[in-house]
């Protein structure tokens, strides 16, 4: 389990580009965060999770569908961190396991109404299926 | 002038308006949107990950046409936008990337030569705004309104370019050219909540209703937006103000609004 775990780590560095030792602490990426009130994780801890090799807390927690993907923090971090990369890494490293897809296509139906645009289907779809 | 011209799935289905008046208004300005015969749908979001390659094929496919055709790649939706332009990015910048993509293109490689374009961006910096204010037959005599620009028309900032991705300014001064009035906006680069409120309304609404207060707050009477997704969450949130498409604001000062 362990040697898997240290797999993670290495390929959701390799998968984001992202180097987590860049990063200070500052905590800029939180403060900027409009999803932070609904993580668990925030970004700050998903660089420092993800560098320290705490990986299986991330991989469990709803914390991956909770960004928004809005790259408040890929723009504001001071030293090019770029943690909503990190956080898509780890939500792929969950959702690419056989059977794990966040969204099933027989549940689309009931999430429909009348207004609902196409882009908010396929846009989900992308971020939560494999 | 021609250029290429994406729509994307949802401006076919729940946002014609803001296709029809954006075809209607290039053409009042003198410039044909020339769609590509057959597009693929961008996906709504690009994936960071370097290594999601086949879901990118379809932006590729669209930006090889624009180059073969040597005319710039126009969108109108802010999310085909972002997804085009990114992966055009990646293309020019990573070089794995690049051959690995064209391992799929049968009939020709893609090396990155074209250009994007989001519609503000060719009427900011092709047609010029000087020229959108002639076309005015019907100035929105000091409308307040309210530019709200969300996500994905201004970050990841480095890619996109399109403005000052803090304070923009490019729907601001086109409202001006048009006889309206930009109001001060905090929010209006606040994400609406996204793609999130397929699954969880109530989250989104949190995040959208910030931005419609903040808009009442400042005295605007609309909301302007290129987005379909940020139009769906601002509308649901239970605000009252209206969201408008800005094709269909522009049709308005053009005098062709049905």
């Amino acid at each position: 389990m362990e040697k898997n775990l240290n797999n993670a780590r290495e390929e959701i560095i390799r998968r984001s580009g992202v180097n987590p030792s860049k990063c200070m602490k500052c905590g800029k990426c939180s403060g900027t965060c409009p999803a932070y009130d609904e993580m668990e994780y925030h970004p700050h801890q998903f660089v420092y999770m993800v560098e320290t090799g705490d990986i299986e807390p991330l991989l469990k927690s709803q914390s991956i569908y909770r960004c928004l993907s809005c790259f408040a923090c890929v723009d504001r971090c001071p030293r090019g961190v770029e943690p909503a990369k990190i956080v898509e890494a780890v939500r792929l490293e969950v959702i690419r396991q056989q059977g794990a897809n966040h969204l099933k296509a027989e549940g689309v139906a009931e999430n429909l109404d009348e207004e609902i645009p196409q882009q908010a289907i396929v846009t989900a779809f992308r971020k939560y299926t494999k | 002038m021609k250029v290429t011209y994406f729509p994307g799935c949802t401006l076919k289905n729940k946002a014609k308006q803001l296709d029809i008046y954006g075809h209607k208004c290039a053409k009042a300005l003198g410039v044909e949107l020339e769609e590509i015969e057959k597009w693929q749908c961008c996906g709504g979001a690009f994936t960071t990950s370097s290594d999601e390659i086949a879901t990118k094929l379809s932006s590729v496919r669209a930006l090889k046409e624009a180059e073969s055709k040597n005319q710039p790649l126009v969108s109108l939706c802010s999310a085909c936008h972002n997804v085009l332009k990114q992966t055009n990015h990646a293309i020019q910048t990573n070089e794995t990337f690049r051959a690995r993509v064209n391992n799929y293109m049968a009939d020709g490689e893609y090396n990155g030569g074209a250009k994007v374009m989001h519609y503000l961006e060719l009427l900011r910096d092709v047609i010029g705004y000087d020229a959108v204010k002639e076309k005015v037959v019907n100035a929105l005599n000091g409308k307040k309104v309210a530019c709200y620009y969300g996500c994905l028309l201004l970050r990841p900032s480095k890619v996109m370019q399109m403005d000052d991705p803090e304070n923009p300014q490019i729907m601001e001064n086109l409202v001006r050219a048009l006889g309206g009035e930009p109001i001060l906006f905090p929010y209006k680069n606040e994400c609406c909540g996204a793609y999130v409120s397929f699954e969880n309304k109530d989250y989104t609404a949190v995040k959208s209703g910030k931005i419609c207060n903040n808009a009442t707050l400042n005295g605007a009477d609309i909301i302007l937006t290129a987005c379909p997704l940020c139009k769906y969450n601002l509308e649901k949130c239970g605000s009252d103000i209206p969201v408008v498409y800005f094709t269909e604001l522009l049709a308005e000062a053009f005098g062709i609004k049905e």
